[in-house]
């Protein structure tokens, strides 16, 4: 890692240990649980993600070890419907929905505003009470007792004929969403009200328009999945029939209102990570990011047509044909914003400085196995394909590639380029370099079969299978060890450059931005002289016609 | 194909071979992308890779005629992919008229099939190949989803409403029965086989399971041992309406609408006949029979008052929706 800087010189920071920061300003396990420093709160919930990631990934290599067979033998099949179950809920409500947001956004957007802190601070730590307390009762329901219903809850199987703990799980994402929507509000005001004189809209990181645009979806799309929690918690205590048709509903109806949310929520995981790339891309190119009005909006964009796209989840659900066509076309809409992104970025990199650090590494795995997880959304939107693919393990193959290629590269990106300004301490660049090859490696191996998998025709959610299948089987499993080696090396060095780790200068990379400003890590109030605004990714300032 | 690595399903169906055209133009669309993004990452990197230190790159100028191209483009290569996409479905949704019609129900954890001569089976469907088959499916309790792979058909099976997929075989042998929608404990456990049989085979095949009554009888039965033909009488004096020819007509409703009769009309009068009222009869007439016949039963009504209709022309108005 280069400590070199083509920055302005800046006064030498002090020495880490000498110099009073945000994370030996106060001392003691109390002035952590009680901080209101936007930039604790991010670390917070940045453990609290891991754990959930690591119980999730458990979970996984459960399923994935069961499969290993075609016959159901490692467990049975009550334990496997759990096991999935267990891995869905956890990586989607408690790791992929606040990856990006509530850690490097916590941190950041305030720093980034040249703001000291988000709007509402204790706002903001009563989020992460109720994302652990939401955590933790979900975390109790699929341990305890067990939950079978998979993370969509179809009704009626999870309102009428579940013997799982439907309604505790149920009601811990209820109050995680809780968390997701304030935490949305937060970033919204904190982005409208909190930003520096001078840092107009289009001066703001790319990074801050996705994560506003997260945020608007993030405030509109939960409820939703809030409401249908609260009717589905009341069909199955009450008898009230919203969905089960034996008490008069419409089990449909219930898909509608899940995807209501539950389709743009999977843009709450992926445009937070489309803007660390905006950003990774800019700082290891040393130049501003191509058409960066153009890459902008193109979140907001995708924001909005986000809205309006649920019913492809349903195209052999029984929804009305014409309803299935609409959908369709909107769906292919979603294409032009998110091919734009990709071709902007490689626009950047067109006679640009590339340094391959861990950050950039990270940077080319997400735009190559997003454009693989992009493409294959082709096949999917499609309705005459759909109807073959639906509920197969191409469907499986797809989303990860999104979830995981996209939403969890793009948060290893993240953490890689801002670890050394959030703790001040570098980690160590060889094992860093190794494990994203592994990762990038390792998650081939396991979902590149998948696709096959589901295009001959293997259902999602099977306990046993047939046995031609074994061997694509056996693929996916092999490589799921190779991804969980590298994902396990990231959390051993992270942790071991707490302590060991060399002194991170103010900005290791050379990068722009008011967070590579400020020491490392940040001082308490951010900023100890008020920040100077200029335009964004200013790398070449001399130069005319830049902006 | 090779048996223990397959990489392509069969293609079993009338309806395959178009589903797989389109998906092999995806493929093609989505490998060039790949591969031209992938090359110029890596020829990027390559080639810009930062040569001294304080190298500092121009700034790049906004142009926006590269932004529109690389918008319409992929506009148009993604709206080829819709239309074309949607041709498929439309030639896949509508079943052929004189389609053979079956019925499925299922159940946890197993797909219950009956043949109009009223064979029953059980995660085992036989069908003669060459002829259009039209299956209409519902389930007693959670969704199912009614999966052939290799006919590239699927529909999800939903409680309180029918829905349909047809299929013409166009290859004999045995393929795999899925059920594709989360259902439970035994979910994977929800599987069988299609036999397709040559047209004699099929014959031989049905006359050798053990005959019982067919469909329309048992529900000729069902309709005695419940009394309903004292007041749907067959020359329309009774106190309710005749159910003979009706259906696929359209009848007037006593609110002022027009109902389409066809199985999800039926089924809804049959269970809530107070739901949808004819011009001309009353409310609370007709005993409700929720809860009281299950799902097998009501298709057997169907069935019986189906073949009370001359010339049966397949209500091709294809069941989905239902009315709710």
């Amino acid at each position: 890692m280069s400590a070199t800087l083509t920055s302005p010189p800046m006064a030498p920071q002090p020495p880490v240990e000498e110099r009073k920061h945000y994370l030996n300003a106060t001392h003691g396990l109390a002035s952590w649980l009680l901080t209101l420093d936007h930039k604790r709160i991010g670390m917070l919930y940045l453990i609290g993600i891991t754990i959930a990631f690591i119980l999730g990934g458990f979970a996984a290599s459960m399923v994935r070890m069961e499969l290993m067979t075609p016959q159901g033998d490692l467990m049975s099949a009550e334990n496997y419907n759990k096991a999935f179950t267990t891995h869905g809920v956890l990586m989607v409500f408690f790791v992929l929905i606040p990856a990006i947001p509530a850690t490097l956004g916590n941190f950041l957007i305030p720093i980034m505003c040249g703001a000291k802190d988000v709007a509402f601070p204790r706002l903001n730590l009563m989020s992460w009470y109720l994302f652990v307390i939401g955590g933790l009762m979900t975390l109790t329901a699929v341990v305890v007792r067990g939950v079978d219903t998979g993370w969509t809850f179809y009704t009626p199987y999870s309102s009428t004929y579940s013997n799982g703990a439907v309604m505790t799980a149920a009601l811990g994402i209820f109050i995680n969403g809780f968390s997701s929507i304030l935490t949305g509000v937060n970033f919204i005001v904190t982005i409208h009200k909190m930003r520096a004189p001078g840092l107009t809209w289009f001066k703001l990181p790319l990074f801050l328009w996705a994560l506003y645009a997260t945020s608007v979806i993030q405030v509109l799309g939960t409820p939703v999945v809030a409401i249908t929690i609260v009717l589905i918690g009341l069909e199955r205590t009450l008898q009230f029939g919203f969905f089960d048709p034996k008490l008069g509903g419409d089990p449909v109806l219930m898909q509608h209102m899940f995807w209501f949310y539950s389709h743009p929520a999977v843009y709450i995981m992926i445009l937070p990570p489309l803007g660390v790339i905006s950003e990774l891309v800019a700082a290891f190119c040393r130049k501003r990011v191509f058409g960066y009005h153009f890459v902008a909006m193109s979140s907001v964009s995708i924001a909005i047509i986000s809205f309006v796209v649920w019913g492809h989840h349903m195209f052999t659900s029984g929804q009305s044909v014409y309803a299935g066509l609409v959908f369709s076309v909107i769906t292919f809409f979603v294409a032009v914003p998110s091919a734009i992104k990709v071709f902007n970025w490689m626009a950047t990199m067109y006679k640009a400085s590339i340094s391959l650090e861990t950050p950039m590494l990270y940077c080319f795995g997400f735009i190559g196995l997003f454009t693989i997880g992009g493409l294959t959304g082709l096949y999917l939107s499609s309705i005459g394909v759909d109807i073959h693919l639906h509920d197969t393990y191409f469907v499986v193959a797809h989303f990860h590639y999104i979830m995981v290629g996209g939403a969890i590269m793009g948060l290893m990106g993240g953490l890689h380029y801002w670890w050394p300004k959030m703790t001040g301490r570098l980690y160590n660049e060889f094992w860093s370099k190794i494990s994203a090859g592994l990762i990038f490696a390792g998650f081939n191996f396991t979902f590149f079969p998948q696709f096959i998998l589901g295009w001959v025709g293997m259902p999602r959610r099977y306990h046993a299978y047939p046995e031609e299948l074994q061997v694509l089987n056996v693929f996916s499993t092999a490589g799921a060890s190779i991804l969980a080696i590298g994902y396990a090396m990231p959390i051993i060095y992270f942790i071991y450059s707490l302590g060991k780790g060399a002194p991170s200068p103010p900005n290791p990379w050379g990068a722009k931005g008011l967070e590579w400003d400020i020491p490392s890590p940040p001082p308490v109030e951010n900023f100890d002289e008020p920040p100077v605004i200029t335009e964004p990714y200013d790398y070449n300032p001399k130069a005319v016609g830049g902006h | 194909m090779n048996k223990n690595l397959p990489l392509v399903p069969e293609q079993a169906s009338s309806i395959a071979p178009g589903v797989d055209a389109l998906f092999y133009f995806i493929t093609i669309v989505t490998v060039v992308m790949t591969a031209a993004i992938f090359l110029g990452c890596l020829i990027l990197a390559i080639k810009y890779h930062r040569k001294r230190e304080d190298e500092v790159p121009e700034p790049p100028k906004e142009n926006l005629l590269v932004e529109v191209a690389w918008s319409i483009v992929p506009f148009f290569v993604v709206m080829i992919i819709f239309g074309w996409g949607a041709y498929v479905f439309f030639v896949s949704y509508n079943p052929p008229p004189h389609a053979m019609e079956m019925y499925v129900v299922g159940k946890q954890w197993m797909w219950k099939l009956q043949h109009p001569e009223g064979h029953r089976e059980i995660n085992e469907l036989h069908v003669p190949i060459g002829r259009p088959v039209k299956l209409l499916m519902t389930t007693e309790d959670v969704l199912h989803s009614f999966f052939i792979p290799d006919f590239r058909v699927k529909k999800d099976v939903v409680p309180g409403m029918y829905t349909s997929v047809w299929f013409t075989p166009t290859k004999t042998g045995k393929f795999h029965l899925y059920c594709a929608e989360y259902c439970g404990n035994q979910h994977s456990g929800m599987i069988g086989w299609v036999h397709v049989m040559e047209p004699a085979d099929y014959e031989a095949w049905l006359a050798g399971v053990n005959r019982g009554e067919t469909m329309a009888q048992a529900g000729e039965r069902l309709f005695s041992r419940y009394g309903c033909a004292s007041c749907h009488k067959e020359d329309n004096s009774g106190r309710c309406p005749t159910l003979k020819d009706i259906i696929g007509t359209q009848v007037q409703l006593a609110n002022g609408g027009r109902a389409l009769v066809d199985e999800a009309y039926l089924r809804e009068s049959i269970l809530k006949p107070n739901a949808k009222i004819v011009a001309g009869y009353t409310t609370t007439e007709m005993p409700t029979f929720q809860g009281q016949l299950n799902e097998d039963q009501v298709l057997q009504l169907i069935a019986f008052i189906k073949a009370q209709t001359k010339q049966q022309t397949s209500t091709a108005a294809p069941t989905k929706g239902g009315k709710k």
